[in-house]
């Protein structure tokens, strides 16, 4: 195989190859700046910025943007820092992930190895459910918070983000399922396994590609979210972005722009995090059954 | 009362009727090969009786219990699928237990049964192994172990060894035979290959477009076709089918073609003559197989009625065993089995000769044998 793909490069020239790297990694560099100047000014004390110094390196290194983000900062009405936010969405993002994954498995197990009449309909709606745009859905979306008395909580949070993600992890678990094969179901119907027996122990088990494609792109869509984070949270329960957005917008005292950095990038972690474990999983599984063998 | 007996079942998908009117019983231990080509129902008829298939009317019975509407796993069957169909996250023990386990059979008695299994089919060493680590021949054994283990009534494989290869292939045929020697169980095999429905089978029902076009043992089927379709379709080299005209002729009555220059005129034994006596000077379709139309030192030398006549040979393939010569006769091709070391040269004249007792008849206008 290796060597199939070796043979297969198309052969260029020392002089082309040099220059393709150049602007390979200009292209890079430009592509990564503004993480470098992120990070090199949330190690800066805020009166090297002031002093207009935004692209050097600092003179002081300090890591107090990063602890006064996390905890000091002026957020709420109390001086708490992103840290209560970050909790929040975690507690979040968590529970709808989990809940919005494992009904795209049962949906896209009944779809395709459970057939009824309809199906193809049903599963062309949750299909038209990955396009609707968000803000659609906000008026309803709070009438029935309200209704439910979860405005205002995180569980609404939660119950909005798994309804708006089972489109999504429908569409990914029943394409995957559709090349499963059934005669594997049909084998452990003979051998007297239930409907959920047959999930648990047969397809699930199967399913770790695409079990990381869906948790990643719902981790990362959850966690992202803004709209709703500020549309249906109460002090309480706003997640990170909304917490940031008050951080950096808030327009009393001054602006302490080396702990914005450091709030940003607090933000951003947990998404990066996600994507250096599970990346190369994301992209094995997003081509999983495109390619035989 | 037979062991398992279909009764008129039918098979429809929407309006669409793919099974008309099956009819088939069989008897503790019988094996039953299913047998046609691609779209004949046949895998059909084995879901509806493992009930992966509903049955749109008839009934279904097994030890004379009606299963239409009994679930699969309540039918105490087992079935060998295709591509085998293990489970690719669990390991070859855990794949032969895993029925056990779902019918809620002790741990110890599991794996005692496991044991059994295991030692039966040979495949002791690989019990920890995953189905990606196996052979295809190695799963087929795991396969058919997970159908053993259940001790079921009925053994139902869904073409098992087609995804073999030749050699492996003609192995697991022996073991599957001498598998059904040794246990007794009985078994419904469905396969497209007439090779292994006359080898492995007690009974054979050939079906074509949704009916089945006889039912018997290898030898009634091989040697009675009931009609062309059936003719056809089993034997390799097919059956060779030659348009003739019946003719009296005195006491006696004969076949002749009509296209060949000088036509071939056989001499048929009395014992034919009620059955073919309202076709005296009418067309019919004669079937000989290629071993009864052979050369003359080749020939059955005991058989009382042999039929010599000459004929220009078109192609000669030897194969090693024997020699398939290709020739004309009544217009059409046909191909004769002669010894290995026979001495035919292509596009010279040489001496061919018909077994006249092994012959058959079929009525050009219905396709049905009737001598």
């Amino acid at each position: 195989m290796a060597a199939a793909t070796q043979d297969m490069v198309v052969r260029t020239g020392a002089v082309t190859r040099t220059l393709i790297y150049v602007v390979l990694l200009l292209f890079a560099l430009f592509y990564l700046l503004p993480l470098v100047v992120m990070l090199v000014n949330s190690v800066k004390p805020l009166a090297e910025i002031t002093g207009g110094n935004m692209i050097a390196f600092p003179d002081v290194w300090t890591l107090e943007p990063w602890r006064k983000a996390w905890s000091e900062a002026q957020v709420g009405v109390q001086a708490t820092g992103l840290k209560p936010y970050f909790w929040n969405s975690i507690k979040m993002v968590v529970p709808a992930v989990t809940i919005s994954t494992i009904l795209g498995a049962l949906n896209g197990y009944v779809l395709t190895k459970w057939r009824f009449r309809g199906d193809t309909v049903l599963f062309g709606l949750m299909l038209f459910a990955c396009f609707i745009p968000f803000q659609i859905v906000l008026i309803p979306m709070a009438r029935v918070l309200g209704i439910f008395g979860l405005a205002g909580t995180t569980w609404g949070l939660v119950v909005v983000h798994v309804v708006y993600g089972i489109g999504f992890t429908t569409l990914y678990y029943r394409n995957y399922y559709a090349a499963f094969p059934s005669e594997l179901v049909r084998a452990a119907q003979i051998d007297g396994a239930s409907f959920f027996q047959i999930f648990w122990r047969i397809l699930l088990p199967s399913s770790g590609p695409i079990t990381v494609v869906s948790i990643i792109w719902q981790f990362t869509n959850i966690w992202n979210d803004f709209l709703f984070g500020a549309s249906f949270a109460d002090f309480s329960s706003q997640p990170m972005t909304v917490a940031l957005n008050n951080l950096v917008q808030s327009s009393t005292g001054v602006k302490e722009y080396n702990v914005h950095f450091a709030g940003a990038i607090l933000a951003a972690l947990p998404t990066l995090l996600v994507y250096i474990v599970a990346g190369r999983y994301f992209v094995r599984g997003l081509m999983a059954g495109s390619v035989k063998g | 009362m037979a062991f398992l007996e279909i009764r008129n079942a039918t098979k429809s998908y929407g309006s669409v009727e793919v099974l008309h009117d099956i009819d088939i019983a069989i008897e503790e231990g019988e094996f039953l090969v299913l047998v046609g080509p691609s779209g004949c129902g046949k895998s059909t008829l084995l879901n509806m009786i493992a009930g992966l298939e509903e049955i749109t009317s008839g009934e279904i019975r097994i030890k004379d219990i009606v299963m239409n509407n009994v679930h699969p796993s309540k039918r105490n069957i087992a079935m060998v699928f295709q591509s085998y169909a293990l489970y690719p996250n669990m390991t070859v023990a855990q794949n032969i237990t895993f029925g056990l386990e779902m019918h809620g059979i002790p741990k110890p008695k599991r794996e005692k049964a496991l044991h059994e299994v295991a030692a039966l089919l040979q495949i002791e060493g690989l019990l920890d192994r995953k189905p990606g680590q196996l052979s295809g021949g190695q799963r087929q054994r795991v396969a058919m172990g997970r159908a053993l283990v259940r001790n079921p009534d009925v053994f139902l494989f869904d073409e098992p060894l087609s995804n073999l290869d030749a050699k492996l292939r003609v192995d697991m045929r022996t073991e599957i035979k001498k598998l059904h020697q040794n246990l007794g169980t009985t078994i419904v095999y469905v396969t497209h290959d007439q090779i292994e429905a006359l080898t492995l089978s007690t009974r054979i029902a050939v079906m074509n477009n949704g009916h089945v076009q006889q039912l018997g043992t290898s030898q009634e089927i091989y040697d009675r076709p009931a009609n062309l379709f059936v003719a056809t379709f089993m034997g390799s080299p097919a059956m060779n089918l030659i348009p003739v005209t019946l003719a009296a002729d005195g006491g006696k009555l004969l076949a002749r073609t009509a296209a060949d220059s000088p036509t071939v005129s056989l001499a048929l034994p009395d014992l034919m003559r009620p059955a073919l006596e309202k076709f005296i000077d009418q067309s019919v379709i004669l079937g000989v197989r290629p071993e009864a139309l052979t050369d003359v030192d080749g020939a059955d030398q005991r058989a009382p009625h042999l039929e010599r006549f000459s004929s220009l040979v078109l192609l000669s393939e030897p194969a090693g065993s024997d020699t398939y010569v290709t020739t004309r006769i009544g217009g059409v091709e046909c191909t004769a089995r002669m010894r290995a070391d026979a001495r035919v040269t292509a596009q010279a004249s040489t001496d061919f000769v018909i077994n006249m007792d092994r012959v058959v008849f079929f009525d050009p206008a219905t396709e049905v044998r009737i001598a």
